[in-house]
């Protein structure tokens, strides 16, 4: 049976890198008692799976993975899978959900298609210029430009068609942006591309960003239809 | 007992609004002592924040005595240590005491902690270790020193500890250094000399008592000074003869003991021992559940100090260690587990202890991790059980090239030994073998050093003469000979021998290596050795007195830390204050000692005796062994402590 979690992660436990909160649920999964399924060979490991890695320093209310079990035989096994990671866990790495994965689902990790933020300045790091109606400028571009450094060199990139939305309201941004493998968007480079329109630079560490929500799009290439990762599942 | 656990307050559940998490986030994070700038510039933040899975939280309202235990190394390292997750356990599950961790900040956030002086923090409540009642440091090697000095500076405590006023933590010192602690004595204001389970708890008491007595920071040391164990070093004094040898050790006041015995755990199956280990969020050196199941060792190598330290053997029971195993593994969620131990072939359950972890194991999908093993019939097959063939290697440890000097360390292995199980292992299908040997030691000739090459030729030869043609996995066998120089010890039978140069020590690198280049099969052995510059400077500050410290504190004013790290370790600046001081090198590491000088260390009673390590020392000169505990007894004194092998049965 495959379940997928979504969690949340915040406070001081932002630091911890991608690979270590694999790490963390790894032996939380083997804590809880969890009968998770692992790989055959010499070096078994669990069978799991990661949506989008989320960057050192951000916090996020809806993370998602994905972990196969083998039994489970007791009800209600969503909240009682939900309850024992949270037994385990630490402050700041908390479960909010689980589902049962329909058996065609694809995993966590290539089913991303989009990902929403909400991005703050930090104090005294604010920019000078009038957000709202630069933003208003920013959205009637045709084009939005920036220069991507990849291993190979630099590369022009148009993030235009990837900003599904970008709002400014109550001191934060809110943006939906694609996060797909072909087409990831940061919101660091969201901002930067703005500032550099309004002719403002962004001050190191100026931004407290909280990852909201992954989507996935049950429409089609054309006709994108997006819902977070846990509408996928029962 | 309670502790308070962190997951004690909860989060609410899901639904809350961006604005409200928000705020939570902006309240977690004022508990940690980096800004986020600083946070997001370092490498590895996690080394910092704390927060891991069964770190200890409690009220501090509720305690009354703060303990920072601190591994002066960086977070990777410390967190690796055994001895720290079992004293961190102790203290904590005493109701009036919390232990947290301290841990050397990296070459880049000590930069930044300077800069911006930000005093030195514990990992738990992120407070200022300056606040603490204790600092407590492990000393676990010598080229440490320069880093205990950078944890001092940090935590804005004064580095020599006649400075410290009544407002500081008080400097205690423990670990395999501190029984040669002369070249540390300024810095510490007491050392605790032997196991940690035994007397903490009296210390603490003491403490207390004078404290709610108002008496003063040197009042409470000279009333330390007189349990068992401690060792106060302001209150000795050493004289020096014009040669430079000490010519007199003794306390200054009435009272003080003359002698330090160490403290020792007579029973160590009912003792304490972490249940919930700190489970870190990155990779340490040692990712995984350890069990250990004995202390001390019954060979009696020479050359080695820990076998002469934790003496005498004390088992811990199977069924104790079996229970254990599971514990842990339930509470942490590691993958792996290890034993530890000194020479964990003698421990006479090991069998049964394996053969359990095995099927225990492989239901749970955790590996084990096994110690370096004797190569015979049943260590062969628990390692084909457990490890795959194909990419494991077999460990050999001869410490030394001929006969003649393995009887000269008293290092049993024999050479029939280690090409018949070099045998069984080829027939098992392993390829590669790794082979470990000392130059410099006492004694050592260029034959000696030549059947380094020729015992590595000979295992080759085994290989192409067991493993026929058409079997053959790869074709070939893969053999890596790695050498590191000797460095006398205290408290072994060597404590008296002359040490190589860094020339002589090149040399006889150079020697091995070309000595294996003569060999029929060189192109199946690979040599690997360390540098030689570390090892005399470990040397000097391993059998050293009070008068290095003053080489210790000017090598970190002048910016030296990290001397561990090779990278870091800069030998021109230890010689150059080693000359500014007056000292000399060669005066501490190249020249055999005579029988009546009096050493540095000669007032701390470690359970053997001089006459015992003087009669090894001329056995060995001998080139005659002494047989292990098991088989007959050698007198060597630990039976005073009644416990432990000496009152088994020999076999």
């Amino acid at each position: 049976m495959k379940l997928r979690i979504k969690f949340r992660k915040f406070g001081p436990v932002r630091y911890i890198g991608h690979l270590d909160v694999m790490r963390f649920f790894q032996k939380a999964i083997r804590r809880a008692g969890i009968d998770v399924a692992y790989t055959s060979g010499f070096s078994p490991h669990q069978v799991m799976s990661f949506a989008a890695p989320l960057g050192v320093g951000l916090t996020s209310n809806g993370e998602y993975m994905d972990i196969e079990v083998c039994s489970a035989d007791f009800p209600d096994v969503c909240g009682e899978v939900k309850r024992r990671l949270n037994e385990v866990s630490v402050p700041g790495i908390e479960v909010i959900s689980v589902k049962v994965l329909p058996k065609d689902a694809g995993n966590a990790m290539a089913s991303v298609a989009a990902a929403s933020y909400t991005v703050r300045f930090r104090e005294g790091r604010e920019p000078a210029v009038h957000l709202t109606e630069a933003l208003a400028e920013f959205m009637k571009k045709e084009q939005i430009l920036i220069t991507k450094e990849t291993k190979k060199g630099q590369r022009e990139v148009d993030l235009k068609a990837g900003i599904y939305q970008l709002t400014w309201e109550n001191d934060a941004f809110y943006m939906l942006l694609d996060a797909s493998s072909g087409g990831n968007i940061k919101p660091v480079q969201v901002i930067q591309a703005l500032f550099a329109d309004c002719g403002e630079t962004l001050q190191e560490n100026a931004l407290l960003i909280t990852r909201e929500e992954v989507y996935t799009n049950i429409g089609t290439q054309e006709d994108i239809k997006l819902v977070p990762l846990d509408e996928i599942g029962i | 007992m309670k502790i308070l656990k962190k997951d004690g307050g909860r989060i609410k559940g899901p639904g809350e609004n961006a604005a409200a998490n928000g705020m939570r986030n902006q309240c977690m994070e004022d508990r940690l002592a980096l800004s986020d700038d600083i946070l997001m510039k370092i490498e590895k933040p996690e080394r910092y924040i704390g927060h891991e899975v069964n770190s200890v939280v409690k009220d501090k309202g509720k305690i009354k005595v703060r303990f920072a235990m601190c591994f002066p190394d960086v977070y990777e390292i410390g967190m690796s240590h055994l001895g720290i997750q079992i004293l961190y356990d102790m203290f904590n599950s005493m109701e009036d005491v919390w232990c947290e961790r301290v841990y050397s900040p990296w070459l880049d956030l000590d930069a930044v902690m300077r800069e911006k002086k930000i005093p030195l923090f514990a990992l738990e409540s992120q407070d200022p270790v300056r606040e603490f009642d204790f600092l407590g440091i492990t000393i676990q090697y010598e080229m440490c020193y320069t880093n205990i000095l950078q944890i001092l500076d940090l935590s804005g405590i004064p580095l020599m500890a006649l400075e410290r006023g009544d407002d500081c933590p008080i400097v205690i010192g423990g670990g395999p250094c501190t029984y040669n602690p002369e070249p540390l004595a300024d810095f510490f204001d007491l050392f605790y000399i032997g196991e940690g389970e035994t007397r903490y708890r009296d210390l603490i008491d003491l403490y207390q008592e004078c404290r709610s007595g108002g008496l003063k920071r040197r009042e409470f040391l000279r009333r330390a000074a007189k349990l068992p164990g401690i060792y106060v070093p302001q209150f000795y004094e050493t004289t020096y003869n014009e040669d430079g040898t000490i010519r007199s050790f003794s306390p200054v006041e009435d009272g003080i003991p003359a002698v330090v015995q160490k403290e020792i755990e007579l029973n160590v199956t009912d003792t304490y021992y972490p249940m919930k280990p700190v489970v870190p969020f990155i990779k340490v050196t040692q990712d995984r559940v350890v069990l250990e199941i004995q202390r001390g060792c019954i060979r009696g190598c020479r050359f080695c100090q820990a076998g002469q330290l934790y003496r005498p053997v004390r088992e811990r029971d199977v069924d104790t260690m079996k229970k254990y195993a599971l514990e842990m593994l339930k509470n942490t969620g590691h993958e792996e587990i290890s034993l530890s131990s000194l020479s964990s072939s003698d421990y006479s359950k090991l069998p049964e202890l394996i053969d359990f972890l095995i099927e225990e194991c492989s239901r749970q999908h955790v590996n084990i991790s096994l110690p370096s093993l004797r190569i015979d019939a049943f260590s062969l097959d628990v390692m084909s059980k457990v490890q795959d063939v194909k990419k494991s290697s077999l460990t050999f440890a001869p410490e030394a090239g001929s006969q003649r000097l393995r009887n000269v360390i008293n290092k049993g292995l024999t050479e029939e030994a280690i090409l018949n199980g070099a045998a069984l292992a080829f027939e098992g299908g392993w390829t590669r073998v790794k082979l470990y040997f000392m130059l410099g030691l006492p004694m050592e000739t260029p034959e000696d050093i030549r059947g380094i090459a020729e015992l590595s030729n000979k295992i080759a030869a085994t290989f192409f003469d067991t493993v026929p043609k058409e079997k053959r996995t790869n074709g070939k066998v893969q053999i890596v000979v790695s050498t590191s120089f000797f460095v006398p010890k205290p408290f072994t039978p060597f404590q008296w021998a002359k040490q190589c140069t860094k020339e002589e020590f090149l040399e006889k690198a150079y020697l091995t290596r070309t000595s294996i280049s003569d060999q029929l099969n060189q192109k199946s052995i690979k040599y690997n050795w360390h540098e030689a510059d570390a090892s005399v400077m470990e040397g000097v500050l391993a059998r050293g007195d009070r008068r290095l410290g003053e080489v210790i504190r000017k090598v970190y004013e002048k910016g030296g830390f990290y001397d561990a790290w090779s990278e870091y370790y800069d030998n021109e600046r230890w010689l150059k204050t080693m000359e500014e001081c007056g000292l000399s090198v060669d005066f501490y590491t190249h020249r055999e000692r005579p029988a009546d000088e009096i050493l540095p260390w000669d007032f701390i009673d470690c359970g053997v005796t001089k006459e015992f390590l003087l009669r090894e020392w001329e056995k060995a000169k001998r080139e005659e062994t002494s047989e292990n505990c098991k088989i007959k007894c050698q007198g060597c004194g630990a039976s005073r402590f009644g416990c432990g092998i000496c009152f088994e049965p020999r076999t």
